[in-house]
């Protein structure tokens, strides 16, 4: 299964505080078959590992918080409720 | 958390105005495409994700239109819900990346579950469309099954073999006739002359009956699949099943889903547009984004703003060159759902986030056992992991 997030550049969704990534590179070998192949390089010698999985919970929280404020959108706002035919 | 009026609802928050959050679109060419709020990008600033920054104004207050923005850091999220009806939605959704706005949009698309007609068993065909023609008009037919109740069908195990769990039947049996009460030529001659979605008949098979609350049906029952005339008749059994529209589109739970990017228009202060045009002006844009006062003054109504559709009209006449900018707002998607199927519309986007949600925690358990695999060095020759089947 594919990450639906292909950012050319992580560094907007995730990073340590003192710009610690290097470069992160992604690639989709075929459209049809469901593979990604991504590089990602640190600097200092941190891990990549470690900076994939703070990128992944980092989305997770975001898709969280997106959700939430969807939902809290549609219980509090006023918003135009219309009737469409069909 | 009660939503309080802003007295300032009638403007954009002066974040929008931002220049660093604007994507220039000029006669020929659309400028500063890519986002540039990361780290690195602007030295001395910091970009870097902050979870705590981004949810900011959305603890505060929904409604909330202008907050204030620290220089360099991370732009608040704010989703505000626009228009409702039983088909359609349209919600805002400000602060986050193309990236993330656009696998929403594609999730959206073909990611969802819907239920939809597969497999066709025809016992008589004898109209002029054919079998597989027929089939495949059937299969586009929307249903409103809710897919929560169904399981999607595997290659192995408990749900490869079709069962009350995975497949909804339903049978389609239509026979045209003359009738002999009508008159000669006129109307109604026929009974029975169209095969239309209202004739498809649910059977429920096992458990189904209890487990539905609405008896499953095509949502639109007029839907024309096949003409007849008398003798002849259509006679098959369909079998619908769990899909995702990546498979094919008659399972894609909306009509379509999209987002554009909120406009924005910007007068130039040193040449402002004289007062004999301002009727012209006004007419390049659509109808209610530029004020006309009674003497010939040009303003914008900002919270109109956001309907215009950005012809760029106004580029082709030389008499305002330099007068106006046409701009867009990277972050500050429109979106734009239109359900068909089982879905109401404010139910879509959240079972797109739900699928997003899941890929992430496929990639993060795979991840993990990479990490988990490298500490005790129990990884595979090449240090492959293998994902399980998606």
């Amino acid at each position: 299964m594919i990450m639906k997030n292909p950012k050319v550049e992580f560094c907007g969704y995730s990073g340590y505080r003192h710009l610690l990534f290097y470069l992160a590179r992604r690639s989709v070998p075929h459209p049809s078959e469901n593979h990604i192949n991504i590089r990602i390089q640190m600097y200092d010698n941190l891990s990549s590992l470690d900076c994939l999985l703070t990128a992944l919970s980092n989305l997770d929280d975001l898709c969280l918080s997106i959700g939430e404020a969807y939902k809290t959108s549609l219980t509090q706002d006023e918003y135009e409720k219309w009737d469409e035919k069909s | 958390m009660s939503p309080t009026a802003v007295a300032s609802s009638s403007h954009l928050p002066e974040s929008a105005y931002d220049p660093r959050r604007h994507v220039g679109v000029h006669a020929e060419l659309v400028s500063d495409v890519a986002s540039t709020d990361y780290p690195g990008h602007y030295p001395g600033e910091d970009h870097t994700w902050n979870l705590r920054q981004f949810n900011e104004a959305r603890r505060l207050c929904v409604l909330l239109v202008s907050f204030r923005k620290t220089e360099g850091s991370v732009q608040k999220l704010q989703v505000k819900v626009h228009r409702l009806s039983q088909r359609s939605i349209e919600f805002d959704m400000v602060g986050v990346d193309a990236s993330v706005a656009n696998a929403f949009r594609r999730i959206l698309i073909a990611e969802v579950p819907t239920i939809a007609i597969e497999h066709v068993y025809v016992w008589n065909n004898t109209s002029v469309v054919h079998d597989e023609v027929l089939a495949h008009r059937i299969g586009l037919v929307p249903l409103n099954v809710d897919p929560d109740l169904q399981e999607f069908r595997t290659t192995t195990g408990y749900h490869s073999t079709p069962n009350d769990r995975n497949t909804v039947v339903f049978k389609l049996n239509v026979v045209c006739e003359r009738n002999t009460k009508a008159a000669k030529g006129g109307p109604n001659q026929y009974i029975n002359e169209y095969v239309k979605s209202g004739d498809l008949v649910w059977e429920p098979q096992g458990e189904q009956r209890s487990i539905f609350e609405v008896d499953p049906a095509p949502t639109n029952k007029e839907i024309v699949l096949a003409k007849l005339r008398p003798g002849q008749e259509v006679e098959m059994e369909l079998h619908a099943i769990k899909g995702v529209g990546k498979e094919h589109a008659k399972w894609s739970p909306v009509a379509t889903a999209s987002y554009r990017l909120h406009p924005l228009i910007v007068l130039n202060p040193a040449k402002p547009i004289s007062r004999h045009l301002a009727h012209q002006f006004a007419g390049c844009f659509s109808p209610g984004v530029v004020k006309v006062s009674s003497e010939g003054e040009i303003s914008i109504d900002e919270r109109n703003m956001r309907k215009d559709s950005v012809s760029r009209e106004v580029l082709r006449h030389s008499e305002f060159d330099g007068c106006v900018e046409l701009k867009r707002i990277r972050d500050w998607f429109i979106f734009n759902i239109e359900s068909e199927g089982p879905y109401t519309p404010e139910r879509l986007f959240p079972e797109s986030i739900k699928v997003m949600r899941s890929k992430i925690a496929s990639i993060r358990k795979a991840a993990e056992a990479l990490l988990a695999g490298t500490d005790e060095e129990a990884a595979s020759a090449d240090g492959d992991v293998e994902m399980g089947a998606a």
